[in-house]
């Protein structure tokens, strides 16, 4: 039998893929940070309404490593970041795999907006020609980057406005099928200032209790990470939590035990800001390759 | 009823009492939000085409086609004949109807046809289809690298992209869904 050809043809991608992962690596090294492994499964994920975790012999297969890394922040960790891979049941399309690669990386000490100097000084690391081009369309990484909060992005892009989108429930179909398409196109953009109702684990901000300090970064058109100035208030989580759990029993979905050891250690933590990075996103824009099966060894449907 | 997991390339379903065949299928979820199913839909009788987006929680009817085998004539002015062998009774396919699978049929092919209120409205292939490489590049020699390809052309006239061993005159064998390459075929 002649060897699988589909599979031949990734190397020059899984190649790029290989030095990108080792460049993130050094990169956050240089900068000081300490690198973790957590438990892949685990007994609790963060319940979110929409993201639905795969069982695995009783516990969770990981939607994220953010609370072991949380609970190693409050421990007095002040630097960290892993690249471990996650498990979010029932997502495939073009840019989206049910089992992914995550990096992950949180500050002590720090809001969103040092997340946002982190995000442009990883890129321009992995990207030292300092452009990425796409479509056709050139990307200039010079900083600063674009910062446009959610309620400025409706009223730029959106057919109705945001307290409209809210109210109708509509929110992330106008998002994904308005804003998204137009952020990143010629500077990366930092999506920032969400609603607070729509941001589980973020704190409020200081100035405007009405959004969350929470961040998406997009480079054309795709959205590479997702971050926020944590919230360290334990009364405050659990209740988050509860209105997590509410919206998915509303939608018939299986509920999610709470993540108990979490929550008890939360109040020890300080100030903190985390975020979450897509890798075969990122590698996607940095190799040109238009949807994620060309950066990633084998989908599902491969095995 | 399917729901939206369901949903994929080829999904054929009822909207407004009439099948569609999905075309191209994408997922995709803002943020931390709730999915989206971004479907490019054709109805398979008029053969428009559309977009729709689908939320979770949407269910939709199956379309229920019924099959017949048949096998493949010849193609005349009316478009591409087909035969039941069962009964002799012969069916026309329009060149739109059968889309990108017109250059994956070869002669006495057996396939499905799909059939709705007495009409035919689209077909299924065999999954693999072998066909002979018309024209190719040239194998250079030294280019032994596994994943490597090139351009091809087989003998209905299709394009692909092949290994770089593939010479002119090799018969490959093609997957009919996707269109891409498996592997040579020893005659």
């Amino acid at each position: 039998m002649e060897p699988n050809w589909a599979l031949a043809r990734k190397r020059p991608l899984l190649e790029k893929r290989a030095r990108i992962v080792q460049s993130i690596r050094a990169h956050f090294v240089r900068e000081g940070f300490l690198e973790v492994e957590t438990p892949l499964r685990i007994p609790a994920n963060a319940p979110e309404a929409h993201i639905d975790a795969v069982p695995a012999d009783g516990w969770y297969l990981q939607t994220s490593p953010e609370l072991c890394m949380k609970r190693l922040l409050a421990a007095g960790c002040p630097n960290l970041f892993q690249v471990c891979r996650v498990w979010r049941g029932g997502e495939r399309g073009v840019r989206h795999l049910p089992e992914f690669t995550m990096l992950e990386w949180y500050r002590a000490e720090a809001d969103y907006r040092s997340l946002m100097d982190d995000c442009e000084r990883l890129i321009r690391a992995l990207a030292p020609e300092g452009r990425i081009v796409r479509e056709g369309e050139t990307i200039d990484l010079t900083p600063p980057w674009e910062r446009l909060t959610v309620a400025e992005a409706f009223t730029l892009y959106a057919p109705v406005s945001l307290e409209a989108a809210m109210e109708a429930g509509r929110f992330d179909e106008v998002i994904a099928l308005h804003v998204e398409p137009r952020l990143g196109r010629t500077k990366p953009t930092f999506l920032c200032d969400y609603p607070a109702e729509l941001a589980a684990l973020a704190r409020r901000s200081p100035g405007d209790p009405t959004v969350a300090e929470r961040f998406e970064l997009y480079i054309a058109g795709v959205e590479l990470a997702n971050a926020f100035s944590e919230l360290t208030d334990p009364h405050e989580q659990r209740e988050r939590f509860a209105r997590e759990e509410a919206v998915r029993r509303a939608a018939g979905k299986a509920p999610y035990p709470s993540p108990a050891k979490f929550l008890d250690e939360l109040a020890s933590l300080c100030e903190a800001a985390g975020i979450a990075l897509g890798v075969d996103r990122l590698v996607m824009l940095l190799t040109g390759a238009e949807t994620i099966e060309e950066v990633s060894a084998f989908t599902p449907e491969d095995l | 009823m399917y729901s939206c997991s369901d949903l994929k390339k080829g999904l054929k379903l009822m909207i407004d009492g009439e099948p569609h065949v999905i075309t191209a299928f994408d997922f995709t979820k803002p943020g931390k939000g709730q999915a989206l199913y971004k479907c490019k839909l054709r109805n398979m009788i008029t053969g428009s085409l559309f977009d729709r987006t689908y939320r979770s929680g949407e269910t939709f009817e199956p379309a229920k086609l019924e099959d017949r085998e048949m096998q493949y004539l010849y193609q005349d002015e009316n478009g591409y004949v087909f035969m039941d062998q069962k009964n002799y009774e012969q069916i026309h396919l329009s060149e739109e109807t059968l889309g990108d699978d017109k250059y994956l049929l070869i002669d006495n092919m057996e396939v499905k046809i799909l059939m709705f209120n007495g009409q035919g409205i689209g077909i299924t292939l065999p999954n693999f289809v072998n066909l002979k490489v018309t024209q190719a590049d040239p194998w250079v020699k030294g280019d032994t690298a596994a994943g490597n390809s090139k351009p091809a052309v087989v003998e209905t006239g299709y394009g692909l992209q092949v290994p770089s061993f593939v010479e002119e005159g090799d018969l490959i064998q093609i997957d009919t869904r996707t269109g891409q390459y498996v592997t040579r075929v020893k005659e």
